[in-house]
């Protein structure tokens, strides 16, 4: 987002306070509205004029999509939820820990308190924080519009950079994370220590028996038009030995998967490079137990 | 659209318009100017206040989304012409050069110590990360909160 900030557009304003107000109005306006979240995002984008809207709908009025709710082997998080809160939630870091983690090494606390899940997921970046943690998570979201909702896997909810899946009348309503027992790790490359944007960054979620690997999953973000999970080195790991090497020459396997890109933040080849030492990085940590998140920087 | 909140110890009530940001109303129409605008993208922290006690973003929330809400400014934070403790602990440790950063790193030590009464090098360097200094290099504003820590706690 390299555009010059100017003074906000014009736009008309609504703030309904139930879902079913705003499933209404996304009905009857289709594209000429967008829905307003946290507006960390889409207000600085008005304001480039990377984004424009003729209407806002307001969805911070409405409290029945704000909370964090365990239900069965399935924790539900509103999409309203604010990122700090779901930072601070025993059950997602206990059960769902890859996403605190990610969040813990997100963008920097004031935007936290304001940032929501929905709103992350529903910008689509390549680089978007949350992704690549829902990705190893094997989350999906629920897309609800006035007639009735779908569940989409977040693996087919991106379809391209700032493009998803979701249609104008529909609103993100939900994210759906499976709980689990397994270890989580992520890491995060930018070009400095705090409040960066992603250069690469990458999640991971294993389960280990006797010394093998069981289940495992590994997503990268900001190397591909969208967050991707990286399945190649996920086949290579499965039921082999927890070595050095094995993690080694998995995470070879890595630059087959990926279609970086050059920009004013890393040169495609630099990306490529790093996406191999973040997928070993990343395996290790989640191999040796993981469960917690690091940041690294450009020296 | 009318608009009625709370600001400090008074009560706020205007006519705003949709598009405008909260950051913007503070200072044109309230005149709330401790509440400054940096970069207006959410980037460097000058424009923090204090919403329900959570540091936040002026420039990223609409005026209107302030209606019901209890904002906190700097200008909160002085009672009778005393220096709150915060306050008192920048000017005591040079906390500040310029100025243009301090209203938001004052309302950001607030939040912080109000969560978190004794916090380490480290707790008040991850609360931080928001707000950037060009002036300090942040090593006295690090000793500022740490001597309001203090302070506070008696």
């Amino acid at each position: 987002m390299e555009a010059e900030v100017r003074p906000m557009p014009k736009f008309d304003y609504v703030a309904p306070s139930s879902l079913t107000d705003a499933l209404k109005l996304l009905h009857d306006h289709q594209e000429r509205a967008r829905v307003l979240a946290g507006g960390t995002d889409l207000l600085v984008r008005l304001k480039k004029r990377l984004a424009s809207a003729e209407m806002i709908v307001d969805l911070n009025g409405i409290s029945e999509l704000s909370y964090i709710e365990p239900v069965g082997d399935r924790l539900h998080i509103g999409a309203l939820t604010r990122l700090a809160r779901i930072k601070e939630s025993p059950i997602v870091t206990q059960r769902a820990s890859a996403l605190a983690q990610a969040i813990s090494v997100m963008a920097s606390p004031p935007i936290r308190n304001r940032g929501t899940i929905g709103g992350n997921v529903c910008n689509s970046s390549p680089a978007a924080d949350t992704a690549p943690s829902l990705l190893v998570l094997d989350a999906s979201v629920k897309l609800q519009r006035l007639d009735g909702e779908r569940i989409v896997p977040v693996s087919q909810f991106f379809v391209g950079p700032e493009e998803n899946v979701a249609r104008a009348d529909e609103i993100l309503t939900e994210v759906i994370i499976p709980l689990q027992e397994g270890n989580t790790a992520v890491v995060k490359l930018g070009r400095r220590k705090a409040f960066t944007l992603s250069v690469v960054s990458a999640a991971a979620y294993a389960e280990a028996h006797d010394g093998k690997f069981g289940e495992i999953r590994l997503a990268l973000g900001a190397v591909a038009p969208t967050p991707i999970r990286c399945l190649k080195v996920e086949e290579a790991l499965r039921g082999q030995d927890v070595t050095e090497k094995v993690i080694e020459k998995a995470a070879e396997l890595v630059r087959g998967e990926i279609k970086p890109i050059t920009d004013v933040r890393a040169s495609a080849e630099y990306r490529r490079e790093m996406s191999y030492i973040l997928t070993k990085r990343v395996l290790e940590k989640v191999a040796l137990g993981g469960n917690n998140a690091n940041k690294i920087h450009i020296e | 659209m009318r608009i009625r909140f709370t600001l400090n110890d008074g009560i706020v009530e205007e006519e705003v318009h949709p598009h405008e940001t909260l950051l913007d109303f503070l200072r044109n129409r309230v005149r709330v100017t401790s509440v400054k605008k940096g970069c207006d993208e959410g980037a460097c922290g000058t424009c923090t206040v204090l919403f329900h006690g959570k540091p936040v973003r002026s420039c990223l929330l609409l005026a209107v989304q302030a209606n019901g809400a209890e904002i906190t400014t700097v200008e909160g934070l002085a009672k009778r012409g005393e220096l709150n403790v915060i306050q008192e602990a920048f000017l005591e440790k040079y906390g500040f050069q310029c100025g243009f950063c301090t209203p938001g790193m004052i309302l950001t030590t607030k939040a912080l110590l109000d969560e978190n009464p004794d916090p380490t090098v480290e707790d008040i360097k991850d609360a931080f990360e928001g707000n950037l200094c060009r002036c300090t290099g942040y090593e006295q504003i690090i000793e500022s909160v740490l001597r309001a820590a203090e302070m506070r706690r008696g």
